[in-house]
């Protein structure tokens, strides 16, 4: 039991993942200020953000809207992001091997947090609000098939094995599933589905901050707010470290390996950063066609590509 | 001095409220962001939403059609938030102190902070009347 709260609470869930989230995120908005060639802001501006809020600002309440909804989701959301940072850092950083079926169960905690981003929205009775929700359902619509088919390639890929230490020591020994040409046209079309699911600037429809003034949290101050942006830094640490794992061969924590494989999430992390700063916001029809289309045609070609084994 | 004033100097986020403003004041407040001035050093940065701003920043002169709308924002804005006045027009009404629809210098409707005068204020102005806020806090 006390081995389990640990794991949930302290490493590898909650604070680890929470902390090395907000670092990225840091990493984050430093290559951005270097791309537009400014200095950017101190490493630990992430965490005076978090702890600003959490400490000095003032929670207010919608006066029209449930109450108790609209404080509920935001702890929902940090639950699923958190469980679903366990189940994927426990295979990666080799604490635990996890379970047969793991793989499934990941793809469905990780969608807990954008459906209480919707929840939470519609609570707070704002217009603005509900039509940032109404445009993040239509991202989950959108992004959530491709992610499938995503996962179900690269099951496939690594022999149907649904167990996610396994998927990772299929890849040992140079073997990454990214050096084959399938392997390549997965990675991309999973990193813009990652980059839907943290609603950055290509597809930042549903938190538009010039039209919909931040969309779906435009109610959330203080407490609440704080809990949903440490969900934001642990979903931006999680997400790349579960394609870091899908087709980087995982993390390695021997000698050097250590330092490949802080370099693996960062630069996934880059690639996400360089597409965020070199894009404009897409409309909501256009995402859609973006994933249902294009998206989900490239990964069924992959799917036939390994099917042939390459 | 505690964790709590130090992280909220860290991280000030700042929300624009532009009166009747002629644009002037907007676009010097945009020249700070710039690779230049870049304020983001310092944590600061432009939002969305007064829900989550500490620095409700006023520029333009408020009239009567205005000052509602202020009130309605400075009330929205979770506590504590600290109120900037920016440029001639919004420290004392500027130009339009006089005219019949001016609904009174800023100070007298909501409480002011700091004050950056000027038309328009000098990026520089602006840096330094972000400092002297700062150390108030």
């Amino acid at each position: 039991m006390a081995e389990q709260l640990f794991y949930f609470f302290i490493y590898p869930g909650l604070l680890f993942a929470g902390i090395v989230g907000g670092l990225l995120s840091w990493f984050d908005r430093k290559i951005t200020a270097k791309v537009q060639f400014r200095k950017g802001p101190p490493l630990l501006q992430p965490f005076y953000d978090f702890l600003k809020l959490l400490l000095v600002k003032e929670t207010i309440l919608p006066e029209r809207g449930s109450k108790l909804t609209f404080l509920i989701a935001p702890l929902f959301s940090l639950i699923g992001a958190t469980l679903s940072a366990i189940f994927i850092l426990l295979p990666l950083l080799n604490i635990d091997i996890g379970f047969e079926g793991d793989v499934i169960v990941i793809f469905y905690l990780l969608t807990i947090p954008s459906l209480f981003y919707v929840i939470g929205a519609l609570a707070s009775g704002n217009p603005l609000a509900s039509v940032g929700a109404s445009r993040e359902i239509k991202m989950i619509i959108s992004y959530e098939l491709t992610f499938l088919l995503i996962f179900a390639a690269v099951i496939m890929k690594a022999g149907m094995t649904i167990n996610l230490q396994e998927i990772i020591q299929m890849q040992a020994g140079g073997n990454a599933f990214i050096g084959s040409i399938s392997g390549v046209l997965l990675f991309i079309a999973g990193l813009f589905c990652v980059q839907a699911k943290l609603g950055m600037v290509p597809f930042d429809i549903a938190e538009a901050e010039t039209e919909l003034s931040e969309g779906s949290f435009i109610e959330y101050s203080g407490t609440a707010y704080s809990i949903i942006k440490f969900t934001k830094y642990i979903m931006l640490f999680i997400l790349p470290a579960l394609l870091v794992g899908f087709f980087m061969a995982g993390f390695n924590w021997e000698g050097t390996g250590i330092l490949w494989s802080v370099l693996k999430l960062l630069a996934v992390v880059l690639l996400l950063t360089l597409i965020r700063n070199t894009n404009p916001r897409l409309k909501v029809k256009q995402v859609m066609r973006f994933f249902l289309v294009g998206m989900n045609i490239m990964v069924i070609i992959a799917i036939i590509l390994i099917y042939f084994g390459l | 001095m505690g964790i709590k004033s130090f992280c909220l100097k860290k991280s000030l986020w700042v929300f624009h409220f532009a009166g009747a403003s002629c644009n002037n004041c907007d676009i010097e407040i945009l020249d700070v962001l710039t690779p230049r001035y870049d304020v983001e050093r310092f944590g600061i940065q432009l939002i969305g939403s007064p829900r989550h701003a500490d620095v409700l920043l006023v520029s333009g002169s408020i009239n009567q059609r205005d000052k509602p709308r202020l009130l309605e924002v400075y009330n929205q804005a979770s506590k504590p938030v600290f109120v900037v006045a920016f440029g001639a027009c919004g420290c004392t009404g500027g130009i339009f102190a006089e005219g019949n629809t001016f609904a009174g210098p800023l100070d007298q409707i909501v409480p002011v902070d700091a004050y950056i005068p000027g038309c328009p204020p000098k990026p520089e102005a602006i840096l330094a009347g972000i400092t002297k806020l700062v150390k108030t806090i």
